[in-house]
């Protein structure tokens, strides 16, 4: 690891200041950013610790929702008894993500901008146009069992690994970013970008752009969620496959209904073709899978990948078909 | 470029100087000697060198020591009273939950963790209500213990030890 200075920022503006002076990572939970310097994949010369910046809190906002601080510890904001109550999808996507002592140091900034767990990426003696532009991609045709059916291009094939992003996708969550120009709002859908020839670049946001709160809008009454996570172990792994749903069913019709999905593409996926096939139907089984096929119908399996195009439609039509006819 | 930090491990206030690169973990075994937590991947994968972090149990290897400047460690090695043993250790010692022991000092952190978690009424990933009290039957044991690896398989003891160390 390449020595670096180490500075603690003060305040929101300071620590935006300093990153845009000296090109400075963030440094939060330090779960994925160290290991990333450890491995030699990242190397900033000088680190601002946002830890002691006040962005830990959790409030309710005055027209209903909740905002959620940067530094929020993953731990935290699971057990948060309002997001129990009423984003029960958030503390499950938060609760089957890495493991307890973790989760105590990962915070909600630092987790949606964890960078991909590509075994390429992280292994410095091989190509990866993420880490090194131009170099080529490894996983193309290497090993790509983990990689992407969706939204992928000849130049990257990484997915993003947030189980709490995809979550927060489904909820039509939004980002403030505090930057060198002032504060702003990034919808959360289109805070991860899709790799295009632009692989390095894993999100909109510059290097200089700090995340301070997430936002996450009122769930209408009636509504109902979940999240459910496929993977190769029962618990602590990444997602091979997995799926966010927010439904509201009324009269056995389809009112409402948002879906994302985790493990299949370089950003939280929100599956807008099966929303629209959705959108107003009956509630049947034929409907579902007919949902879940519209969406997969421009998947691009790998070589090592086929396997999540029908495990994500299965996926989809069982977490649909629970919530739909769960006990009222 | 290196900083000075001061922490208070096991009850005792230390001070050292650090580079900035040192993990919390190397600033406590080769910065002050506290061997308790272990080094088993060094990234985060295994929970061998895990502590309760001002009171909550948390890797050491993946923070750097200089963030943690005024924080509160107890390893397995300060549970205890002095004269007894926190009953975690006991329940290892009663169950057998161990064989070449490299991977209890972090086991028997997170336990603790985990107790007090489930005491605050915390759910995890198997928990069927979110908003109910949350309880400790194997299946949860199992989830909430699933970030501390035993390359020695001891796991059906480690087990019965954390729901033991409940009573
Ligand atoms: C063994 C292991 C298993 C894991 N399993 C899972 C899993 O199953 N599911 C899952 O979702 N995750 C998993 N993770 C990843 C974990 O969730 C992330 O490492 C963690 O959420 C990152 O948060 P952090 O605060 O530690 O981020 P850091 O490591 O501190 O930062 C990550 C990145 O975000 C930047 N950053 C941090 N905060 C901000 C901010 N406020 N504004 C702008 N930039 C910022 C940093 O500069 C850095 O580039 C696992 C990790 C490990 C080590
Ligand atoms: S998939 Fe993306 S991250 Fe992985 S090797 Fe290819 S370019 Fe690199
Ligand atoms: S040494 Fe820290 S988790 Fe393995
Ligand atoms: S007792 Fe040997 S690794 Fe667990």
């Amino acid at each position: 690891m390449i020595p670096f200075d180490y500075r603690r920022a003060a305040d929101v503006e300071g620590a935006v200041a300093e990153a845009a002076r000296t090109g400075a990572a963030f440094l939060a939970g330090g779960t994925n950013l160290v290991d990333r310097m450890k491995l030699g994949v990242s190397a900033p010369e000088v680190l601002v610790d946002i830890n002691r910046l006040p962005l830990d809190g959790v409030e309710e906002l005055p027209g209903g929702g909740l905002r959620v601080g940067a530094t929020v510890r993953n731990s935290d904001l699971a057990a948060h008894p309002v997001v129990r109550r009423d984003y029960p999808l958030l503390s499950r996507a938060l609760l089957s993500g890495a493991s307890g002592q973790l989760r105590t140091l990962a915070t909600t900034g630092g987790n949606l901008l964890q960078r991909t767990r590509c075994l390429y990426f992280q292994d410095t003696s091989t190509p990866c146009n993420k880490r090194e532009p131009g170099s080529g991609c490894s996983a193309i045709d290497g090993h790509n069992r983990q990689h992407a059916i969706l939204g992928a291009s000849e130049h990257c094939v990484a997915v993003h690994p947030s189980d709490m992003a995809v979550a927060m996708a489904a909820l039509d969550a939004t980002v403030l970013v505090h930057g060198p120009g002032g504060p702003r709002t990034v919808p959360l859908t289109d805070l991860h970008r899709l790799p295009g020839d632009e692989p390095h670049r894993d999100t909109v946001l510059s290097a200089a752009d700090l995340i301070t709160a997430v936002d996450l809008p009122p769930l209408p009454r009636g509504t109902r969620s979940l999240y459910r996570k496929v993977r190769d172990r029962a618990s602590y792994a990444f997602a091979l496959v997995s799926v966010a749903l927010v439904l509201h069913v009324d009269d056995d019709v389809v009112r409402d209904v948002r879906i994302a999905l985790g493990g299949v593409a370089h950003k939280p996926w929100r599956a807008r073709r099966a929303e629209g096939v959705l959108r107003g139907r009956p509630v049947s089984a034929d409907v579902f899978l007919e949902a879940a096929e519209a969406e997969l119908a421009d998947a691009r399996p790998l070589s090592g990948n086929a396997f999540k195009v029908p495990l994500a439609r299965n996926v989809i039509v069982s977490a649909l078909r629970d919530l739909a006819w769960e006990e009222r | 470029m290196d900083g000075e930090v001061e922490l208070r491990v096991d009850g005792r206030t230390r001070r050292l100087r650090v580079d900035n690169r040192t993990t919390l973990l190397d600033a406590l075994r080769d910065g002050l000697g506290v061997t308790s937590p272990k080094k088993g991947c060094d990234h985060g994968q295994c929970g061998a060198c895990t502590v309760l972090l001002d009171g909550r149990r948390a890797v050491t290897c993946l923070s750097f020591a200089v963030v943690h400047d005024g924080a509160e460690v107890v390893t397995a090695a300060g549970l205890g009273d002095g004269e007894r043993l926190h009953p975690v250790q006991e329940a290892f010692l009663d169950r057998d939950a161990f064989q070449c022991g490299f991977c209890t000092p972090g086991q028997v952190c997170s336990a603790v963790g985990v107790l007090d978690e489930v005491a605050a009424g915390h759910p995890s990933a198997v928990t069927a209500d979110l908003t109910g009290p949350a309880e400790l039957s194997p299946e949860e044991v199992r989830e909430r213990m699933s970030g501390n690896l035993c390359r020695c398989g001891a796991y059906v003891r480690i087990v019965e030890a954390v729901r033991d160390g409940a009573r």
